[in-house]
């Protein structure tokens, strides 16, 4: 029988209430009584802090409070937040205080909190806290946090190397020592963020006579939010309910837990109100975390086909003044290099450097976009110098299907050897370069030349670990109205958490979409979760709810047979009735058998029969579900102002088996609007002092529509052996080869000129000193 | 981002708001809000006054006559955009608009606005140097009448006294038919320029200039006419050597630099945008080139 | 003054508060009125999550003041939602999956609803042009493009709609 709703084009249940304005984002959620918070932050990257006066800020009206460290409660007082992904590869496993104690390290960090009647005047308040600083030498650059004699970004530690690990297999010497050629590349991707159009946000409410602890956070995580907060407040996680509503947009920062999120609610319990945090977009670009921001010096042995024979180089990561997630992030970018094809002998040394910034976690993408620019920029230097064209140089180095499941060789981050469980590489490809028209782009571009346009082609291919564990949860309970509800601990900044979980649910359960009611996000509704990151929903969720629906579903159609007296395989599930297939074909509605199951009080329940009509199921997956992709980017350049315009761009993508195609397909185009915002606008930059120089969207270049083309999508479906959905993650393969592939694309534009790309984003400014050097304009403008 | 308190005004008449301007300590005026307001939500700027001027009809109006287009300093960008007046008498500036901002900016923006902020990469402060615009200044002391090259002063700086307003901005109008040009180049849609020209000509029997102007903005702290560049075209027949020539000129300007363009960077585009923008003014004109 | 009686008519009704001079058009609809649909993301004047029309024309909220407001009439994304169901600019959202998290949505359909009163038939690039001023991060905008030129076939009546 066809599926009814898994894989079809459901239309977002979501939708309604957000268009009508209806949506119920933190700052939407009104308690009485409620105050407003604002943060009084370092503007110094490195300082020590000698004093902070608050007299003059508590003496305005309509200021309730100014708390600093020692205003807080124990633990949290003192105690370093919780680092939830420990690593022997670190040396110095350090995380910030929520308040800033008597050392700051980055721009923004937080070191006191104003408490008023409104955000206006907190922020008059906030101005007038008087902070004493010593200021402290900063390092800005991770390549100077390394040097000799650079200063501290810790003024107690004696080195600004957070972690140093090498990975390798095979014996990279021989290959390099055989190999007919070697070519390497140097380079370098900018620092940027997620940037979402909601900025963070945290509300708090304690309850005094439940002794419960409400927070409401623009999170992906709420449950690994309770977890921190329960650390940091020295509580119990059952008298804590921490909340995602309505989040808009997270991308990765989201995730991570922030100070803020443990010292509004201990306000909240410290002042017996309620208390509101909205983050405003100056402290975004300030204390979210960022990415990227590593520099690659990388060599790829190739023999005269161009068949990889070994890839080594050195990578060095800015981790910025902390490491909260650890070393997540290099780690993912360093095995992420071989990504589809053989490479049969591997070693990155990759060093992680603190320095006084804002600290880097997962943005779309987590690392990998950095990987794949740099095999991407190898191979098309190797097509280059070879005179292969580069999608038949990469077709020579796929990993084939038949290879599959393929053992890359080195441990991925979730713990378990990285072994690629399916994927279809070269078909992949197939599709993008047909859909792309790129057998006929020479001639195309031939033609331009004559016309005095110069257009360009580029290719970029990716592998993606998504649906990491550790689990995820769902609980799907009929209830005697007929509504079935469904909880879980998955979140929602977009994606659609809601529509593909109840297509799965309803799928199994045989119930309408209509009447399932779903509790998203809230650790209140559901015992354990984890949340959004790594593309890992569809996968972890949607299996929980797959087997939740599942065995709902069984457990329905044994109560039906029972009520309706037939036998369990003369019973079909539809529309939310239950309906006998013989005799006079009675029925009954899913409410009724939910009333049967809850028993008679003091009666047993009939044998076999469990109670009530719910089941919850944690997902845990064995190891990562292997995406892959290639896009194809078109370019025009106009060379005189190096001006670049997207004219065309192709995705073929493979996420397994999709549950809902507008969905995935809503995913793929909106992670390649942020992979051209990496590729060629988007640049947090810092001075040498570490003062960060983007701090509004008049600085940081955003893409916006004109910007960004819709893409041709091809759907290459190699479903997951290793889940009962065949699905895998679908949110970042828009991202990760974009960079790559735009650069690539940009440098065929301007081959006339042969010059050569290894960094983004690659602005006008750049590919115009470029030509320039070049020689493009000399016989211009007799200047 | 909320803005530091401040006291707020609404005068009805020109007269009513000279007065306050001249009286309250720290006062700032109100037009559109689009870029004064991000600086008070920054609080880089602290206003203790805000003298709104939306209310006064003074301030508004299109008027033509004797070879002059005047615009009170009040008229919305969006309304200018869209005014016959102005596409018939001004073209330059009507295309020029559909470069300031965004929908949303322009509908609130005005040209008052506009040319007191003086930032250097703002389009209708070049289309008034092109067209040799007057700014008629009021205050408690009367009106007087400024040349638009005395008007800006420097990097974000002009001639207006801290209680003065714009009052109106008077262009002076070219030959029906005359050649105008207008490019800029700029990250995105919408943003600041990094560099632009806008561009006049007048051309006579076999292809002669009579008349050119030639501004640049979003290049130097100020915007720039290039006299020298209007010298080596003025008297001399238009063609693509002759457009090269005066383009090259685009480098003499001292540029600004910062982080979203060097100074090499936009002499570079005020040149490739500078021929642009004669080129267009000369197709224009109806020169074959 | 730093107090102002004003009288605002938001959707159609009329509203007659004191306001501080200081208080911005976004939080007085916000926080003032509960009209929570327009949204702020920047207060800075770029993103455009705060868009909404006053006397028609689409402005940022965050970069006015509610006092400018006095005597206008204000439309935000509840004004332009029917009291049952969706306008045929939602639906066409809807429809062409013009959202994800929803965050920029009632400023898009602001934008987009005075695009469609003064052109009823725009262009993909004049339907991205007018979008500059509204930032997305979620869907690369294809969704919004699409919605809005399927809802400017849908109100011509023409075929297919």
């Amino acid at each position: 029988m066809g599926a009814k709703h898994f894989g079809a084009r459901v239309k977002r249940l979501e939708d309604p209430a957000l268009l009508s304005g209806r949506g119920r984002f933190v700052d939407d959620v009104k308690l009485p009584g409620v105050l407003h918070a604002c943060f009084v932050r370092s503007q110094h990257a490195h300082a020590m802090v000698r004093s902070i006066d608050s007299e003059t800020a508590l003496s305005l009206p309509g200021v309730h409070a100014v708390l600093t460290a020692d205003d807080l409660p124990e633990p949290m007082r003192r105690m370093p937040m919780p680092m939830l992904l420990p690593n022997p590869a670190i040396a110095v496993s350090r995380t910030q205080t929520v308040l800033a104690r008597d050392e700051v390290y980055y721009v923004g960090q937080p070191v006191a909190l104003v408490i008023a009647d409104s955000r206006y005047i907190a922020e008059d308040a906030a101005a007038a806290v008087d902070v004493a600083y010593d200021v402290c030498a900063a390092v800005g650059d991770c390549r100077d946090a390394i040097r000799d004699g650079a200063p501290r970004a810790h003024s107690d530690l004696d080195t600004n190397i957070a972690a140093r690990f090498p990975l390798a297999y095979g014996d990279v010497d021989a290959a390099f020592a055989k190999a007919a050629h070697v070519f390497t590349e140097v380079l370098w991707q900018h620092r940027g963020g997620g940037m979402a159009i909601e900025t963070r946000a945290v509300l708090a409410n304690h309850d005094p006579v439940t002794d419960v602890l409400t927070v409401w956070s623009g999170t992906q995580t709420p449950h690994l939010g309770r977890g921190m907060l329960a650390d940091l407040l020295g509580r119990s996680v059952e008298s804590i309910r921490f909340i995602a509503p309505d989040v808009g947009g997270g991308f990765g920062p989201k995730a991570i837990f922030y100070p803020e999120e443990a010292v509004i609610p201990a306000a909240a319990q410290k002042i017996g109100r309620p208390v509101k945090w909205i983050e405003d977009r100056r402290e975004h670009f300030l204390c979210a975390t960022q990415e990227r921001d590593q520099y690659w010096d990388v060599s790829i042995a190739v023999d005269a086909g161009g068949r990889i024979l070994g890839v080594r180089g050195r990578m060095l990561h800015d981790s910025g003044a902390f490491v909260p997630w650890g070393i997540i992030l290099p780690y993912i970018a360093a095995v992420t290099v071989p990504g589809p094809y053989v490479v049969p002998a591997f070693h990155l040394e990759t060093i992680v450097a603190l320095t006084n910034k804002v600290p880097t976690t997962p943005v779309r993408g987590a690392g990998r976009p950095q990987a794949v620019f740099a095999m991407e920029r190898l191979l098309d230097r190797v097509a280059r110098e070879l005179q292969i064209d580069r999608a038949e140089v990469r077709r020579r180095n796929f990993i084939k299907p038949e290879q599959m499941p393929y053992a890359v060789g080195l441990l991925f981050r979730d713990g378990k050897p990285l072994v690629y469980d399916s994927g279809d590489y070269p078909k992949g490809q197939d599709a993008a370069l047909k859909l792309a028209n790129y057998a006929t782009f020479r001639e195309r571009q031939r033609k331009a030349l004559d016309e005095g346009r110069l257009i360009g082609i580029g290719i970029g291919n990716y592998v993606e670990g998504t649906g990491l564990g550790p689990f995820e949860g769902v609980t799907v309970r009929v209830l005697p109205s007929g509504k079935v509800a469904v909880a879980t601990g998955a979140t929602h900044q977009g994606q659609g958490t809601r529509t593909t979980l109840s297509q799965i649910v309803a799928e199994q359960v045989g119930c309408r979409l209509e009447d399932i009611v779903m509790t998203i996000g809230d650790t209140g509704a559901i015992a354990q979760g984890v949340g959004a990151f790594a593309s890992r929903q569809a996968v972890n969720a949607g299996c929980s709810a797959h087997y939740a629906g599942q065995a709902v579903r069984k457990r329905i159609i044994t109560l039906a047979a029972r009520a309706l007296g037939v036998n369990e395989n003369d019973i079909e599930l539809e529309d939310g009735m239950a309906i006998a297939t013989t005799g006079n074909k009675p029925t009954i509605p899913f409410g009724e058998l939910a009333r049967m199951a809850q028993g008679i009080p003091g009666v047993s329940l009939p044998a076999g029969q469990a109670a009530g009509l719910e089941q919850t199921a944690y997902y845990a997956p064995s190891q990562a579900a292997y995406c892959s992709g290639t896009h194809v980017a078109e370019v025009e350049v106009d060379h005189m102002t190096g001006g670049v315009k997207i004219v065309k761009y192709t995705v073929a993508h493979d996420s397994g088996r999709v549950i809902n195609p507008i969905i995935v397909d809503g995913q793929v185009q909106g992670g390649v609007a942020h992979g051209i915002g990496n590729a060629l606008l988007e640049w947090m930059q810092y001075d040498a002092n570490a003062q960060p120089l983007t701090t509004t969207f008049a600085d940081y270049m955003m893409p916006m529509a004109p910007d960004v083309p819709t893409c041709a999508i091809a759907h290459v479906e190699t479903a997951n052996p290793l889940n009962p959905l065949g699905v895998k993650g679908a949110g970042e393969g828009g991202t990760i080869p974009a960079p790559a592939a735009i650069i690539s694309a940009i440098e065929d534009a301007l081959s006339p000129f042969n010059v050569h790309f290894a960094a983004t984003p690659l602005t006008p400014e750049r590919i115009v000193a470029a030509l320039r050097a070049a020689g493009a304009y000399e016989k211009m403008f007799a200047a | 981002m909320k803005p530091a308190p401040f006291d707020y005004h609404a005068p009805q008449h020109l007269k009513e708001a000279a007065e306050l301007l001249a009286s309250l300590p720290n006062a700032k005026i109100l037009a559109g809000g689009q870029s004064l307001v991000p600086m008070m939500n920054f609080r880089y700027v602290i206003v203790d006054h805000l003298v709104d001027l939306g209310g006064i009809d003074d301030l508004r109006g299109i008027a033509v006559g004797d070879g002059r287009l005047r615009i009170g300093a009040m008229m919305r960008q969006r309304d200018l955009e869209f005014s016959p007046e102005i596409a018939r008498h001004c073209p330059l500036m009507s295309e020029a608009l559909h470069h300031v901002g965004h929908r949303q900016t322009r509908n609130r923006g005005t040209i008052g606005g506009s040319l007191a902020h003086a930032d250097p990469a703002a389009e209708l402060p070049a289309v008034c140097a092109v067209y040799d615009a007057v700014v008629h200044i009021a205050s408690i002391r009367g009106l007087r009448a400024v040349p638009f090259a005395e008007f800006t002063t420097g990097y974000m700086a002009t001639a207006l006294e801290p209680d003065e307003m714009i009052a109106a901005i008077e262009l002076s109008l070219w030959r029906n038919g005359h050649g105008y040009g207008f490019h800029e180049f700029a990250r995105r849609h919408g943003d600041f320029a990094l560099a632009g020209a806008a561009a006049l000509l007048d051309i006579g029997a076999d292809n002669v200039v009579r008349r050119a102007a030639l501004a640049l903005f979003g290049v130097a702290e100020q915007p720039a006419r290039l006299d020298a560049a209007e010298a080596t075209l003025t008297g001399k027949v238009l063609d693509s050597t002759a457009i090269q020539t005066a383009a090259a000129a685009a480098w003499l300007v001292e540029p600004i630099s910062d982080i979203h363009a060097g100074g090499d960077y936009r002499r570079h585009l005020a040149q490739v945008l500078s021929a642009r923008a004669l080129t267009d003014a000369a197709r224009r004109a109806g020169v074959d080139l | 003054m730093s107090k102002r009686a004003t009288r605002i008519s938001v959707n159609g009704k009329s509203h007659a508060r004191v306001v501080d001079a200081r208080l911005t058009l976004a939080d007085f609809l916000r926080h003032e009125l509960g009209l929570t649909g327009t949204h702020l993301g920047c207060e800075h004047g770029v993103c455009g999550a705060c868009t909404v029309l006053v006397d028609g024309r689409s402005a940022r909220s965050c970069l006015m003041f509610a006092v400018q407001a006095n005597g206008s009439e204000v439309t935000t994304v509840e004004g332009l939602t029917p009291d049952d169901g969706l306008s045929v600019l939602q639906q066409a959202f809807v429809d062409n999956h013009g959202l994800q998290c929803g965050f920029c949505t009632p400023g898009m359909l602001i934008t987009l609803t005075e695009l469609l009163r003064e052109n009823d038939d725009p262009s993909e690039d004049e339907v991205r042009e007018v979008l500059t001023g509204n930032l997305c991060r979620c869907t690369g905008y294809a969704g919004i493009v699409a919605a809005a030129l399927d809802a400017a076939k849908r109100l011509r009546g023409g075929p297919g709609s």
